[in-house]
């Protein structure tokens, strides 16, 4: 039981560097969800072929120019209804996601994933 | 309710529709504007205008029962569905249908990774099962297998193989769906059949040998609309226990010919996997003066070409290959390649890249150590998959024309110059020019590729996006060229020029789809085949 916690936290620790409650089972269905469907492009780590950065965190930076982070991870102002948008109706080179893929309660997981990775970060 | 598919009452749909949710609950069938805004092609150069294809539902089965189920109904209605697998089909139509108003049958849930065997060397899934999924059921599993993936990740086996999409392992695996190896497929009457091995109740053998007896159907679900596919096999690599690279390089244009003629040795003999061509001078398309010269019209001279590229101290070709095997194995293979080639061109040079031993390493699967500028995607030659592809899609994405030709040199030099020569009139980036190299994903062939970007509010760009898709196909066509696969608005105008005895495999496949399919409710229109209900319609014309 503690040893997927452990991993969690694990996993959270560039983000988080503090310790922190055990996060709520919404937490991991949304890390869960965000590591599947999110992560491979939004992810914080570097992406193919020596690109420093994956490429939908990339276009974050580009679009953003560090107003607010790159990395999905560390925003804090993605509520759920906010998900919905980009989600459902994509964004540039982001294409759509189908309820059959995403449902809602995964979006809202998402959402309550993001704040907890981001209660710790800086603006 | 936004579309409807032509000739269905609004009450067919909606009794239709609420039989379907009958049938799967009513969760699973999506029909506002809301849920289906998902079921438009994000990439798409006609978005917002009468030639857009919409979807006017969509349904999420759970397994096969739930799609026969789908299947009758539809056929109770006529209603044509268009099934999907991942519905990731990016720069061919995402997951939207060929006819307007048609259902997709969305199998994203049917998910599971039925088999995956290292002592054989095969998987057996269902069509919601993507890379990333796969990959990590082979490595859950501790198999000793490497799956063959596209760049991005979130394809899905079944899907991309139904398109015959490519990889870049070793050649025989880089084509989806030459690696097939049996498929189950729910028909239009809503009876389930399997292919090959599957058709003898009991065999142990369907994922070993695709043939069976008798005619092979197999490849009529293939760019075809046959059936709904419900499970396939794939053939899958052998772990190798280590990687091996080096790059050669020609000096002469000309010296391009023979080089293509000693890789295809190699590659046909199984002794490298994918060949990544280059050119270095395509280093030099940011100066006016080269760029003017590589896209001359009727072609620049070799001599030209030579002289800039001595001048600029460049090769004129490179090709990287790549090896899969034993340490020794890989070791002698380099040693055999690099003598042979160089030998043979006088200039010829090579260069020795990274070697490991499989799996590699996190920072060798990030491909930052090679001794030279690599033109290889890494992940995509070690089978695992990703989305770091994303960064070359530009704007709202692309649409994707990459022509078939032969593997020579003297192919190559004559895709450039007609290509070059026919897209000139567009305001586009030079996809066709002295430096383009060809792709090697398919195990016998060549492409190029010619993918404009799209761009969601400059309707004009995209119209003029539409007619250079469309003379690239005809003018390719004129030459023998002819392209490998197409988004639904393609895909009439690309299988009329498949025409070989007055489009005498049109009218057999029509012929089959009539008869197994009279009410033409499987993707009507899809690869080009209508069936008789919607002949009238193909492309806005009438039928051939
Ligand atoms: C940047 C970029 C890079 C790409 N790189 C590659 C690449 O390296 N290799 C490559 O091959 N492609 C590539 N593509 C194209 C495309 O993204 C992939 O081929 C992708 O795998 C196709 O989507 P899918 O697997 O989700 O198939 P789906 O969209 O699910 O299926 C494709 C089509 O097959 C038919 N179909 C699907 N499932 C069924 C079924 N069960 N029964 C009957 N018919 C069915 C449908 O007509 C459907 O539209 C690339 C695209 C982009 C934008």
């Amino acid at each position: 039981m503690t040893r997927p916690i452990l991993w969690l936290i694990a996993a959270l620790a560039p983000v988080t560097l503090y310790a922190k409650p055990a996060p709520a089972p919404s937490v991991q269905r949304g890390q869960a969800v965000f590591g599947k469907w999110c992560a491979p492009c939004h992810g914080a780590g570097r992406g193919d072929d020596g690109a420093p950065m994956l490429p939908g965190t990339a276009a974050l930076a580009a679009r953003y120019k560090g107003a607010v982070p790159a990395a999905l991870q560390s925003r804090r102002d993605l509520p759920a209804e906010a998900l919905q948008v980009f989600v459902r109706g994509g964004i540039g080179a982001m294409p759509m996601f189908r309820r059959a893929e995403v449902s809602d309660a995964d979006i809202a997981a998402i959402a309550a994933y993001l704040r907890f990775t981001s209660a710790g970060a800086r603006r | 309710m936004a579309v409807l598919p032509p000739g269905v009452s609004a009450a067919d749909f909606a009794a239709a529709l609420s039989q379907m949710a009958t049938a799967l609950g009513a969760d699973w069938v999506f029909s506002s504007d809301d849920d289906l805004g998902p079921y438009r092609d994000s990439f798409s150069p006609v978005w917002d205008t009468a030639r857009e294809r919409r979807a006017g539902a969509a349904v999420a089965p759970a397994d096969v029962a739930q799609v026969q189920s789908v299947v009758r109904i539809a056929a109770r209605y006529g209603i044509p569905l268009f099934p999907i697998s991942t519905g990731k089909n990016f720069g061919y139509g995402g997951p939207s249908p060929n006819v307007n108003g048609s259902i997709v049958v969305d199998l994203k849930r049917m998910d599971r990774v039925i088999e995956v065997n290292d002592q054989r060397h095969f998987a057996l899934v269902e069509p919601g099962v993507s890379y990333f999924d796969l990959y990590r059921a082979v490595q859950e599993r501790g198999a000793k297998v490497w799956i063959d993936c596209p760049d991005p990740g979130w394809g899905s086996p079944v899907g991309n193989a139904l398109e015959r999409g490519v990889g870049y392992t070793m050649g025989h695996f880089r084509d989806h769906f030459g690696a097939h190896c049996g498929i189950e497929a729910v028909l239009p009457n809503g009876e389930v059949v399997r292919t090959g091995m599957g058709a003898l109740p009991g065999s142990q053998s369907w994922q070993e040998y695709k043939y069976g007896f008798g005619p092979d159907p197999a490849g009529l679900f293939a760019q075809g609309n046959f059936g709904i596919v419900t499970k396939m096999g794939f053939r899958l690599m052998p772990a190798p226990e280590h990687y091996r690279s080096g790059l050669i390089t020609v000096p002469r244009r000309r010296d391009f010919v023979a080089l293509v003629d000693h890789v295809n040795y190699l590659s046909d003999s199984f002794m490298v996997g994918e060949a990544v061509y280059g050119s270095p001078l395509a280093s030099l398309m940011g100066r006016p003066d080269f760029l003017a010269l590589a896209t001359k019209p009727g072609g620049a001279s070799d001599t030209d070409l030579d002289a800039a590229a001595s001048a600029a101290g460049l090769p004129s070709w490179q090709v990287e290959l790549q090896f899969y095997g034993p340490e020794a194995a890989t070791a002698a293979q380099w040693a055999y390649a690099r003598d042979r080639i160089c030998s043979a061109i006088p200039g010829a040079k090579a260069v020795a890249g990274e070697h490991f031993s499989l799996p590699p390493t996190p920072d060798q699967l990030a491909n930052t150590t090679q001794p030279y500028h690599s033109l290889i995607r890494r992940n995509g030659a070690m089978g695992v998959p990703s989305l770091g592809i994303w960064k070359i899609v530009r704007d709202n994405g692309h649409v994707g024309f990459f022509p078939v030709l032969p593997r020579s040199g003297e192919a190559c030099f004559d895709m450039q110059r007609v290509m070059c020569d026919a897209l000139r009139e567009f305001p586009l980036p030079p996809f066709f020019s002295a430096v383009t190299a060809p792709l090697y994903w398919h195990t016998f062939a060549f492409q190029m590729v010619f993918a404009p970007s799209v761009k969601r509010d400059d309707p004009a760009h995209n119209a003029m996006v539409d007619r250079a898709m469309r003379k690239a196909v005809e003018v390719a066509a004129k030459h023998g060229w002819g392209d490998y696969r197409a988004a639904p608005i393609y895909q009439d105008a690309v299988a009329d020029t498949y025409s070989f005895g007055d489009h005498a495999l049109r009218r057999m496949l029509e012929s089959m789809k009539d008869a197994i399919d009279p009410q033409g409710i499987i993707a009507p229109g899809r690869g080009g085949i209508w069936p008789r209900r919607y002949r009238e319609s193909r492309d806005g014309r009438t039928s051939a």
